[in-house]
């Protein structure tokens, strides 16, 4: 009895430590890709930098608008954001060597399933950019014109017309990279059709009277009135 | 500006036809059936009073009206020489109608009379409004005799106004322009005015940037590079200035946008000239100037004050991108006045006139919503002046103006070094 526990704790020990041995170097390896990847990124970063400094590549998105773009986004110059990029893929890449190294059979097929979602990836964050600054000029148009026609509630109108386009983009994107496909967009139809519901009521209850001025001021002999408005507020500025 | 291809082959044999000319009219039209011909009988009338030794035409690029305004303009004609001046040697009187390529607006109209008028050799053209009530034969006389006969090379209007009428000239676009470019022309943006053919040709030389800018900044565009070129200006009296009720016209938000954009536009065109002059001269003046106080013109100042006092609160974090802290903080407190001790302050009004242009040079938002930003606070502005003004004749009235136009010259190092900031 006491010889089979001293050989199975022994056989045990003797399998960890072969476990060990057989990881260990494959750990050692992975941290080593890790820590290479990193120096190799940073490298990379620092001279593809100083090259698009050199190069003048901010002035050359500055002459084709992006970077205003970029700026009222409140997101750094072309040159930062590409050099960033080139960080982040290098260092990534060496990651996955690093990761592949262990050779673990899970963890290579998942390695492989994220590679391949990868273009998918940039997709929706492209989309997720591209909506970001449609969200914010929309919603500043709306804000303006609000403002200006001295309507009520202005930020009011200005905050919904962005959660509309940013739930309109998050879904897409969401979609893009296959994430929960259909419950978003089961709950983005749901939301988006209970909001035009809910305006729709809110305005046919809440608003039936100010519908009618603006029908009867549109197409029942309104119209010469509201032209003289028009005039008044222009005719003696200019 | 200049392109080969401004006039179409069928434009270009009328005016074949027409041969060298000294005088061209311009009347650019887009459906004004209803006060076109008026205008075109004026023009004919005065061309053929003042200007009966001389050879003249009227050009009319259209933009595709379709109310019979082109069949209007055909259709005028000098009533009766006779009882214009019986000694007249009777010349013939060409009108010649086209459509002006591009898009619908004052760009591409000016653009083609430009060209005809160089095609032509004109020694003296002007632009004419198609839908005054309130022209005379005399305008023609105002605009194209200091031309001719006193070489000056561009003539801009000046008009009888009514008291609290043309508030955005008076309160931001002439003290901005004198400040910048150094010139006291009272209407900068003046839809009447006449050049000489050495300034046509200019004109056709330069690059006016963006194309979509002259469709309401063209004149504007006219009246800063002729003062940038260096050319020889010079103003004349005009009278009063009656417009024809009209279609829906561009409202209040939509001026400002598009016409102070313009003269944003041209500052930045204009830079290397404006940045390097300092203080302003005033502007030779033809014609007699009449003083009379009429009726002021018709504001509702309470709904100004209130839609500025909404825009203030409301507009926060887009005019923290536009507006420095200190004329911001400015701005928030006069907003918290009550309406009867509300005062926009000549200074304050001038900094944010200047910090605006800036920021639409730097774009640091999008321009037409920059542009957008500014019309609240000039509703502020509007209801001050007002108040301010309620009860003071058109001489206290030009006074107060001259304080706010000296103001603006005074900050003009301040307008330099906000427009030179991070560029």
């Amino acid at each position: 009895m006491k010889e089979l526990v001293i050989r199975t704790v022994s056989e045990a020990l003797r399998n960890v430590s072969e476990s060990a041995a057989r990881i260990l170097p494959r750990l050692l390896a992975m941290v080593i890709i890790f820590v290479a990847g990193w120096a190799v990124a940073w490298l990379v970063e620092v001279i593809l930098r100083r090259l698009l400094v050199l190069v003048r590549v901010n002035k050359l998105f500055e002459a084709k608008g992006l970077t205003q773009l970029l700026t009222r986004a409140a997101l750094p110059s072309p040159a930062d954001i590409i050099s960033r990029m080139a960080f982040w893929v290098v260092w990534i890449s060496f990651m996955l060597v690093g990761v592949n190294a262990l050779g673990v059979l899970v963890l290579q097929q998942e390695i492989a399933s994220l590679v391949a979602l990868l273009p998918q990836f940039i997709v929706a964050l492209l989309i997720l950019f591209f909506g970001f600054l449609a969200a914010n000029f929309l919603s500043r148009a709306v804000l303006l014109a609000a403002v200006n026609a001295n309507s009520p509630s202005p930020r009011l109108f200005s905050s919904f017309v962005r959660f509309l386009v940013l739930l309109l983009t998050v879904t897409m994107a969401l979609e893009r990279i296959r994430l929960g496909r259909g419950v978003v967009l089961v709950a983005f139809a749901i939301s988006f059709g209970g909001i035009m519901m809910g305006l729709a009521i809110a305005f046919g209850l809440g608003g039936r009277n100010v519908a009618r001025r603006i029908l009867e001021r549109r197409f029942a002999g309104g119209r010469e009135a509201k032209e003289d408005e028009d005039k008044d507020e222009t005719g003696s500025h200019l | 500006m200049s392109d080969e291809s401004i006039l179409s082959d069928e434009f270009v044999s009328q005016l074949t036809a027409v041969s060298e000319v000294d005088i061209v009219v311009g009347v650019p039209t887009f459906n004004n059936r209803a006060t076109v011909e008026r205008v075109i009988n004026a023009i004919l009338v005065g061309l053929v009073k003042y200007y009966f030794r001389q050879r003249s035409v009227v050009i009319n690029p259209d933009g595709g009206s379709n109310d019979g305004t082109v069949e209007a303009v055909q259709g005028a004609s000098v009533p009766d020489f006779r009882t214009v001046l019986a000694a007249n040697p009777l010349r013939t009187m060409h009108v010649v109608s086209g459509p002006y390529p591009g898009v619908r607006g004052q760009g591409g109209a000016v653009r083609m009379i430009l060209a005809a008028a160089d095609l032509l050799g004109a020694k003296a053209c002007a632009l004419v409004s198609p839908d005054l009530q309130s022209i005379t034969p005399e305008w023609i006389e105002a605009l194209i005799r200091p031309i001719l006969k006193e070489q000056f090379d561009f003539v801009g209007p000046i008009y009888e106004r009514r008291r609290f009428d043309g508030l955005l000239v008076k309160n931001m676009l002439h003290p901005l322009i004198r400040a910048a470019y150094g010139y006291r022309i009272e209407e900068p943006v003046g839809t009447e005015l006449a050049f000489s053919g050495s300034l046509a040709r200019h004109f056709l030389d330069q690059d006016s940037g963006q194309e979509d800018f002259l469709r309401f900044g063209a004149y504007a565009w006219l009246t800063t590079t002729a003062m940038a070129g260096g050319y020889k200006v010079c103003q004349s009296f005009l009278g009063p200035r009656v417009e024809a009720p009209r279609r829906p016209g561009i409202d209040l938000t939509t001026a400002i946008q598009e016409i102070g954009g313009a003269v944003f536009h041209c500052m930045e065109l204009h830079e290397p000239y404006w940045t390097s002059r300092e203080g302003s001269q005033s502007v030779p003046t033809f014609g007699f100037e009449p003083i009379v106080d009429l009726d002021p013109a018709r504001v509702d100042r309470k709904r100004m004050f209130h839609m500025f006092k909404s825009g203030v609160d409301e507009l926060g974090s887009v005019l923290e991108k536009i507006l420095s802290p200190s004329a911001l903080q400015g701005i928030r407190e006069i907003s918290k006045l009550e309406e009867s001790h509300f005062r926009f302050p000549d200074e304050l009004w001038a900094k944010t006139v200047y910090e605006f242009a800036s920021s639409y040079h730097r774009s640091v938002i999008n321009r037409d919503h920059l542009m957008q930003a500014l019309a609240p606070l000039y509703r502020g502005r509007v209801s001050s002046f007002i108040q301010e003004n309620l009860r003071a004749g058109a001489r206290e009235v030009e006074s107060k103006l001259e304080s706010l136009r000296l103001e603006c010259e005074r900050l003009k190092p301040y307008l330099i070094e906000t427009w030179r900031k991070h560029t």
